[in-house]
């Protein structure tokens, strides 16, 4: 069956996203929209993971607890995980391997977490908005040790992107799906970039406020709409 | 100038097994865009860059670079090292920065013309 969906949102935990990125606006903007699957996807964070779940739940929709990781080589990668314990387990991966910095709130935003409520619970004080000192390859080795996938972010754009600071996407990492940009086409990249065509192609929203995520026009082929369902596909 | 002389000048530790550091050196490029290095540096430069990752041998061999230069003594894995190795492409490792090494490079290489 056809799951479509946005696996690629920030929170207002993530400093460059919109304070109305809470956990209810965002699946309700989802649940209006007509989407099956959604990931809040917050950088080097998971902490609003349970929140949405809890929200997400509570509408039918499916939530995938994930995080956007930036690599040392400063490329992004969208990581899903089979559940809370395990995004928790690579946020305390990502954390250690994070600068020991105080994010600056007039210069990079609030860091909000919250509860299921929308509740204010906490405000992230360390620099979330940087690169980790994890490599690729480490993100690679420990996700997948979680059960979690991991795809390299809009690959498609000049910046952040695998293959704008890698030069080619290395083939060793067992990589089987990319995601370009909301406002990519599949089609027209694969023209100009036909060497990419082995892969499969997720188009996310990577949505900083709640317009910008996407309309029910991505989808994947699921065995069952699920976590557990969706991560199987992104796996083959 | 040869990479092995470029090295001994700049008192750089070559990370790599040796092979490769009879290449001439033509010039210096310094970039950490791996996409951008492999459309604009030119054949036979010394490469300075802070990344590590296995896939600066393959932008090395693409463009035909002399050879790697990591700055800062930054730790260079072991996988690319390995890589480095099997297609002869030499790694040095400084403690300067990037501009220091430029700067140094500007002055050797303009010694010898």
């Amino acid at each position: 069956m056809k799951a479509y969906y946005d696996l690629h949102i920030h929170s207002a935990l993530s400093p460059c996203a919109d304070n109305e990125m809470t956990p209810n606006n965002i699946v309700n903007m989802a649940y209006i929209k007509g989407l099956d699957v959604i990931a809040v996807t917050d950088h080097n964070v998971a902490l609003n993971c349970e929140a949405v779940l809890k929200c997400a739940k509570n509408r039918g929709i499916v939530a995938v607890p994930g995080m956007e990781i930036e690599t040392k080589e400063e490329v992004h990668m969208l990581c899903l995980f089979p559940g809370l314990d395990e995004v928790l387990k690579m946020q305390s991966i990502v954390n250690k391997a994070l600068p020991k910095m105080e994010n600056r709130e007039d210069i990079f935003g609030q860091q909000i977490i919250m509860d299921e409520d929308d509740n204010v619970i906490g405000n992230y004080n360390q620099m979330l908005l940087t690169a980790t000192g994890l490599s690729i390859d480490e993100v690679f080795e420990k996700a997948g040790q979680l059960g979690g996938v991991v795809i390299p972010a809009h690959i498609d754009r000049d910046s952040f992107s695998i293959i704008s600071n890698l030069g080619i996407v290395p083939d060793y990492l067992g990589i089987k799906y990319l995601e370009v940009s909301k406002a990519c086409l599949v089609s027209d990249f694969l023209s100009s970039n036909p060497y990419l065509s082995q892969y499969s192609f997720i188009r996310s929203s990577d949505a900083h406020n709640l317009g910008d995520l996407m309309e029910k026009e991505s989808s994947i082929e699921v065995r069952e709409i699920s976590i557990r369902g969706l991560l199987d596909s992104l796996k083959k | 100038m040869k990479i092995s002389e470029f090295a001994d000048s700049l008192q750089m530790k070559v990370v790599t097994d040796g092979k490769g550091l009879d290449r001439e050196i033509s010039g210096v490029y310094i970039c950490d865009l791996l996409s951008w290095v492999m459309s604009h540096a030119n054949k036979g430069d010394v490469w300075i860059t802070v990344h590590t990752h296995l896939n600066i041998v393959a932008v090395a061999l693409l463009v035909e670079l002399a050879c790697i230069v990591v700055p800062e003594d930054i730790q260079v894995e072991e996988a690319t090292i390995k890589k480095a190795n099997e297609e002869g492409i030499a790694i040095l490792r400084s403690g300067k920065t990037s501009y220091e090494i430029a700067v140094e490079a500007n002055r050797i290489i303009g010694e010898e013309t």
